[in-house]
């Protein structure tokens, strides 16, 4: 069987496989901005603390994803609760480190200027400091994205939904007439994915970055 | 004019002044053995415009942000208006203090009328008198509010960024403004454009100023009364700007004066002192055959051809007209400078020196034509005004040499009983 026939055959699998892919990765990097940025605002101020937070997660990232699934399995049991967990692990590092450094790099002046004319320490943080941390930010975010989607192929692992399953099927039949098809389709698919988010973060870009301090 | 007190906030018109007290005002940072602040007390009074100059790292900046407490003093008091705010919420008490800083301090992402709209939005006023506010504040320092209101920080020159600043400190009409050395980064001509708008705008608003600045002929120009502060904000000398120029109490301020001083006395007097002459003018709007007619009656052989605003547009000589076969487009010198009515003299001597015809067009608020200053005037008054001052120098003089004879006597006086003190005086 051809690719293409094959995607003819096996299409309304694949779209349901594709949805639930970017359904878990888009959840995920929701929980992770929401954990990151909150994280970034908790220890930006404090040399000591930004830097144990960053490497905190950097660590994170060091550990092979198949290896964290595994380890969470015996802990969360099979499905959604381990993928999500390891996803949102996962995808911490970048929001982290971007979210400290763009708040870090906000101008003292500016922050000057709004204590001076008399805004309060969270005024200050929501209405000067976020904003215009939020281009790094953003970026941290894309790339963690990237990230996540070839990291959830391997949630299929713990059963988790996905990608990865048609992947792992196809390795798992190694040999047989579609499991090559199996393979690319699902790979051609993650990668179709990952070029889909990148765009929808530009229009996002767009959206939410003022025209002011837009490059 | 005399008494803005009465005036309510509620009708447009502004909150006057209040008096600051500092009193023993001190600063001490961890660490150091030495305050950066000593025990500053100075009483600051109500509409007036009081300038801290002295040399970088003197902390100047530090009392000043002392004030609103940008920087926490580690003792002593500050009292605004009849209120002891040394230990109120900081916050509240920023919202009352206009704050304008160096390099605008604008916040990037928002317009304009954003940034403007900030304190008076948190202070709670309603949606609609922000946005009058808004629109009246931008007005008020030159800028027109429906090219500039929706524009972005970036998208504008410095000056204006700065003028966006003041319009932003001044939004919810604070009785005090503290500015820190605001126009340091703007290059000489916008800092003088921005230095005769902010004596214009006082003259309207009446406000507590406290302006920290490190160029004396800043603080000349703009103070009512100078602190000049050396190290640990040690007050050598607060005064007016002519004392100091005239009587500085010792090297260290008569260093910073520098040299020059009898030129600085222009710096001193406003066009608005002398004499300003009327002339003839013309508006753009004016039939060509009208300016004809008043270009032959008139007893001067010149008229001055306003735009439409009113604003001074063009020099036109009789012929002029002839020469330009009766296009206005193509008739005329154009003006190419003219002077506020709180322009200093010395900016008005510059400009009628600059002209070949030895006038300058005297411009209002918002940039209509008023008068003319000429070489006359000018020299009549500087006579005067050097006169009146060689006569001060004189006085001061005999004072001067009273008190050294004086110290002379006591000195060897002194001498006497206690023969092996070394000549360590180097007396100037």
């Amino acid at each position: 069987m051809s690719f293409w026939s094959y995607l003819g055959n096996r299409h309304q699998q694949l779209l349901t496989d594709a949805f639930q892919h970017a359904s878990a990765v888009f959840q995920c990097m929701v929980l992770a901005t929401v954990i990151g940025v909150v994280l970034g605002v908790l220890t930006y101020r404090s040399e000591w603390a930004g830097n144990l937070a960053v490497t905190a997660t950097s660590t994170i990232l060091t550990i092979p994803s198949l290896a964290l699934i595994g380890l969470l399995i015996p802990v969360l049991g099979l499905g959604v609760p381990p993928t999500v967990t390891a996803l949102t692990l996962y995808g911490l590092l970048p929001i982290v480190r971007n979210a400290i450094v763009g708040l870090r790099g906000v101008d003292p002046t500016l922050v000057d200027a709004a204590k001076g004319i008399g805004m309060s320490r969270f005024a200050r943080l929501a209405k000067v400091e976020l904003p215009l941390a939020w281009p790094p930010i953003l970026t941290g975010i894309r790339v963690s994205t990237q990230m996540l989607m070839g990291i959830a192929a391997i949630a299929a692992y713990a059963s988790g939904p996905g990608l990865g399953n048609e992947i792992f099927r196809g390795i798992a039949s190694l040999g047989s007439a579609n499991a090559l098809n199996q393979v690319l389709a699902g790979t051609l698919g993650i990668v179709v994915l990952a070029l889909l988010f990148d765009a929808a973060y530009i229009v996002v870009g767009r959206m939410t970055i003022p025209r002011g301090i837009r490059v | 004019m005399s008494e803005p007190s009465d005036r309510s906030p509620a009708s447009g018109a502004s909150v006057a002044g209040a008096t600051i007290q500092l009193e023993n005002l001190t600063k001490r940072y961890p660490g150091s053995a030495e305050p950066a602040v000593d025990s500053v007390s100075m009483e600051i009074k109500a509409g007036e415009t009081v300038v801290f100059v002295g040399p970088s790292g003197c902390g100047k900046s530090t009392t000043l942000k002392m004030i609103n407490r940008l920087i926490e003093p580690t003792s002593g008091r500050i009292r605004i208006g009849d209120e002891d705010v040394t230990d109120m919420d900081p916050v509240k008490l920023r919202r009352k203090i206009g704050y304008a800083i160096q390099s605008s301090g604008l916040f990037p992402h928002m317009t304009v009328a954003e940034n403007v709209a900030l304190v008076p939005k948190m202070v709670g006023w309603s949606k609609s008198r922000v946005k009058d506010r808004v629109e009246e504040m931008l007005d008020l320092v030159g800028l027109d509010p429906r090219e500039f209101h929706g524009r972005y920080p970036r998208q504008l020159s410095g000056g204006q960024q700065q003028r966006v600043g003041v319009a932003r400190a001044l939004a919810a009409d604070p009785p005090v403004l503290l500015m820190d050395e605001p126009f340091g980064a703007v290059d000489p001509i916008t800092r003088d454009h921005l230095q005769d708008e902010l004596i214009r705008l006082q003259h309207e608003l009446h406000k507590t100023i406290v302006f920290v600045t490190h160029d004396f002929d800043e603080a000349i120009k703009l103070g009512d009364r100078i602190a000049v502060l050396r190290e640990h904000s040690h007050i050598a000398q607060f005064d007016t700007p002519e004392a100091i120029l005239t009587n500085p109490t010792d090297d260290f301020v008569s260093g910073f004066v520098g040299a020059g001083a009898a030129l600085k006395r222009l710096n001193l007097t406003r066009v608005r002192d002398v004499g300003i002459a009327e002339f003839p003018t013309v508006t753009v709007d004016d039939p060509l055959q009208a300016i004809f007619d008043r270009l032959r009656d008139a007893t001067t052989n010149e008229l001055l051809l306003l735009d439409k605003r009113g604003r001074p547009y063009k020099w036109l000589r009789r012929g002029d007209l002839m020469r330009a076969k009766g296009s206005l487009a193509r008739a005329g010198t154009l003006v190419h400078d003219t002077v506020t009515r709180d322009a200093t003299l010395r900016d008005a001597l510059e400009a009628v020196l600059t002209d070949s015809g030895g006038r300058v067009a005297v411009t209002g608020r918002r940039g209509e034509f008023i008068g003319v200053v000429d070489m006359e005037t000018l020299m009549n008054s500087v006579h005067e005004m050097l006169e009146a001052d060689r006569l001060t120098a004189i006085e001061h003089r005999h004072e001067l040499e009273e008190l050294r004879r004086q110290q002379t006597r006591l000195e060897q006086e002194g001498a006497e009983a206690a023969p092996p003190e070394g000549p360590k005086r180097a007396d100037a």
